[in-house]
């Protein structure tokens, strides 16, 4: 019997290799970003959590106002604020158990200070004195990343070598909405998803990446929504609740850490500053835009909170204020030092063992630096034997020369 | 890493492919270390496309040697969290061409995050490259792109030419505790010779060059798939009464500038051969470095011998394209033999002469 003689039977059966889809709907982020400040659901929240996300908040606040501060002196050689979203970066931090890894791109180095690191060895990178000014191994912190979203497969890889190792660690990768179009990112999230991997993806989802507009960079219902596709949850939050966000988050970690895999959570927040100290916001943005979101501050929402339960008051307020200031105080001191710069470290590190090119190269460089030295030294004593005499005309070349070789 | 024997019992020697040797290296590096981890596209049920992680899933466990997903960037970015964690991955790039969207990664991370973190970090990652052509491979299937991993500080570049460097090498790079580009010459992966996997002969570790040929007139110097060309060469020249030397780079990076330097200032001669494009290829590097150190010995223009500057011809016209034994020769006809002045200043004394 010939195919054609079976009416119908020819194009009932699916294709040989097909399998039931999964079910997509368990993986659907909500319609509307996942809200706690404000709610009825607050009232189950830990009081202790809420004050300390507040005074997080705070201090948050304080340190993003100092390094744009320091920046504007001249101190740090540029600075990408996170001012409006420090919820995200402060739920992000204290979510994490501490033997976690967080993942953090430029942008979050607030993510870091609240996790406790030392704000001067976070700050190293955009200082410009090194890299990365903090050991990743005894903090658990991954060196901020500038590539956009290649830090992602990162956390991928080390969450994977955790769990081959049968050790209890969960990843947190944070990434904003621009980075969503990097290649890096679908190819993390489908790793993840395929391996079970115990990461949590964090998108901050700003608005901007630098000029361009979310509308610009995606055509997906909502970031949250890539997740679907790779077969893993995807959350929606309002990313300027820290008690949601802390919620949200948890859950994630919480999932990842029984074997669960990893989940997507898109944090809906907002890049109350520019992209950096060296760009005009007037240029892609409407003032309106920037004031409906300071309305909607991190803070003020904890504080409605705090206060509505009881749980703040005026002295709470100026408390957490005056700790703020604290954190702001010594970083200002410690900025205020010129750092220590190590000229031989450019060659450090570059390999285990030192090739003999490189050997040759640092060599020249100490030569430079010791003729340099010398030089200054020269025109130090130049300058000490003619001060005070007014008339050798020989004294502004050397106390010129000098000036040149110091700088 | 256990210490081989510097030769086998002749007994024990037996004809073995490269590719076999390479299998032995990570075999033998996964049985001695469990941080050591394969992963790559097709590299666990397959056993590669080139067959070279053969057995390995079966014997170590997927975790141990784990089939990706198809995605070069993720695969390297993974290996760098591995390795972040402790871990020592040896990554399998399925062909030269398709190792490119992996190269943010290496350039940007796997290459300086030790340097990033001062030392913090250090990366243990060995990325496996087959590459070269020859095999009648269609387009992206048969590039040199070994030029641009040599740009990038940071990263070692490691080629063997023969089996058992192969083995030798690959067990270094595993062990190291940089980054190695570990380029694999694939027209030679089924070249036989006689070789013992248990007990495989001692080769000198990375950053050394070896005098594959010893020779008085001339120094080919190339690495990989090109350095059987030039043993042909100088067997081929010996009819013009040519004696040539022929130097094995085997390492890019780390460069044995004196090895290099010791063969021309001996012969007075240089030939650089390689299948990369000519112009910014390693050729260029090298002729600067022997130009530099070896100009007052030189008794002709160092002289390239590489593929064109073209994109990688179609299987049907590459052997237009790749350097072979007469374009070796032509190239060494064009050394100026008619030159003797460092000969003739041999008997007044040679050292830094030619003023």
């Amino acid at each position: 019997m010939t195919v054609l003689e079976q009416p119908g039977a020819y194009h009932l059966s699916p294709p040989p290799g097909w399998r039931p889809q999964l079910d997509p709907a368990p993986l659907l982020p909500d319609a509307e970003p996942h809200r706690m400040l404000g709610t009825d659901a607050a009232a189950g929240l830990d009081p202790a959590l809420l004050t300390r996300l507040y005074r997080e908040l705070v201090r948050g606040r304080r340190y993003n106002e100092q390094a744009t501060a320091l920046t504007k002196q001249g101190r740090l050689a540029v600075y990408p604020s996170s001012t409006g979203q420090e919820a995200a970066q402060v739920a992000a931090a204290l979510v994490l158990e501490e033997r976690d890894w967080l993942f953090p791109s430029y942008r979050d180095t607030l993510a870091a200070v609240a996790r406790g690191l030392d704000p001067v060895e976070v700050l190293s990178l955009l200082r410009g004195d090194w890299h990365s000014g903090y050991d990743p191994r005894a903090t658990r912190v991954a060196p901020l990343c500038t590539p956009l979203a290649t830090q992602l497969p990162h956390a991928v890889g080390l969450a994977h070598a955790a769990r081959l190792k049968g050790d209890d660690v969960v990843a947190l990768a944070l990434v904003g909405d621009g980075g969503t179009s990097e290649g890096d990112f679908h190819e993390a999230l489908n790793f993840a998803a395929v391996w079970r991997i115990p990461v949590v993806f964090l998108v901050q989802n700003n608005g901007f990446a630098i000029s361009v507009p979310l509308a610009k960079q995606s055509a997906a219902p909502s970031l949250a929504h890539k997740a679907v596709g790779y077969g893993m949850p995807g959350r929606l939050v309002d990313g300027n609740d820290a008690a949601a966000v802390h919620q949200v988050l948890q859950e994630a970690v919480r999932r990842a850490r029984r074997g669960g895999g990893p989940t997507l959570v898109e944090a809906v927040t907002y890049r109350v500053e520019a992209h950096t100290n060296a760009d005009d916001a007037t240029r892609y943005r409407t003032d309106d835009e920037v004031q409906a979101w300071r309305a909607h501050d991190p803070i003020a929402l904890m504080e409605r909170e705090l206060r509505s339960r009881g749980l703040l008051d005026d002295a709470g307020v100026r408390e957490a204020a005056a700790g703020a200031e604290e954190l702001a105080a010594g970083l200002r001191a410690r900025m205020n030092q010129d750092p220590e710069l190590r000229p031989d470290d450019l060659f450090a590190q570059v390999y285990a063992e030192e090739t003999v090119q490189l050997a040759e190269q640092r060599t020249r460089l100490a030569e430079e630096l010791a003729e340099e030295l010398a030089a200054d030294e020269a025109a130090r004593q130049d300058g000490a034997q003619h001060d005070g005499d007014q008339h050798d005309g020989a004294r502004t070349e050397g106390a010129h020369g000098a000036e040149g070789a110091t700088r | 890493m256990s210490a081989p024997a510097t030769r086998a019992p002749a007994a024990a020697r037996k004809p073995a492919t490269m590719a076999q040797a390479l299998n032995r290296a990570m075999r033998d590096a996964m049985a001695a270390d469990p941080t050591v981890h394969v992963l790559g596209e097709d590299v666990g049920t397959l056993g590669g496309v080139f067959r070279v992680t053969d057995g390995l899933a079966k014997e170590f466990g997927e975790d141990r040697c784990t089939d990706t997903p198809l995605a070069e960037a993720g695969i390297l970015g993974a290996a760098v969290g591995m390795a972040m964690y402790g871990l020592r991955p040896v990554v399998e790039m399925q062909f030269d061409a398709f190792a490119y969207p992996s190269f943010e990664q290496l350039v940007s991370h796997v290459s300086r995050m030790r340097n990033r973190t001062h030392g913090a970090l250090p990366m243990p990652i060995t990325v496996r490259v087959p590459y070269g052509g020859g095999i009648g491979g269609v387009e992206h299937h048969s590039d040199s792109s070994e030029a641009y991993y040599m740009a990038t500080p940071g990263l070692h570049v490691v080629t063997p030419a023969t089996v058992a460097d192969a083995y030798g090498l690959l067990r270094a790079a595993i062990a190291s505790d940089d980054p190695v580009v570990f380029m694999e010459p694939k027209r030679l992966y089924w070249g036989k010779a006689d070789w013992s996997p248990d007990s495989p002969e001692q080769v000198p570790g990375i950053g050394r060059a070896v005098v594959r040929r010893p020779g008085r007139s001339a120094t080919l110097i190339t690495y990989g798939p090109s350095v059987p060309v030039c043993l042909a060469a100088a067997e081929a020249a010996r009819e013009e009464g040519w004696e040539l030397e022929v130097v094995d780079l085997r390492s890019l990076v780390p460069f044995d500038e004196e090895t290099v330097v010791s063969s021309v200032r001996r012969t007075g001669r240089a030939v650089i051969v390689h299948e990369s494009p000519g112009f910014g290829g390693p050729g260029g590097e090298v002729a600067a470095r022997v130009s530099e150190r070896c100009f007052h010995y030189l008794e002709a223009p160092v002289l390239r011998v590489a593929g064109f500057d073209i994109p990688y011809p179609p299987p049907m016209l590459e052997r237009h394209h790749l350097p072979g034994v007469e374009r070796v020769l032509d190239a060494v006809a064009r050394l100026q033999w008619e030159s003797d002045w460092t000969a003739a200043a041999d008997g007044g004394g040679t050292e830094g002469g030619g003023n």
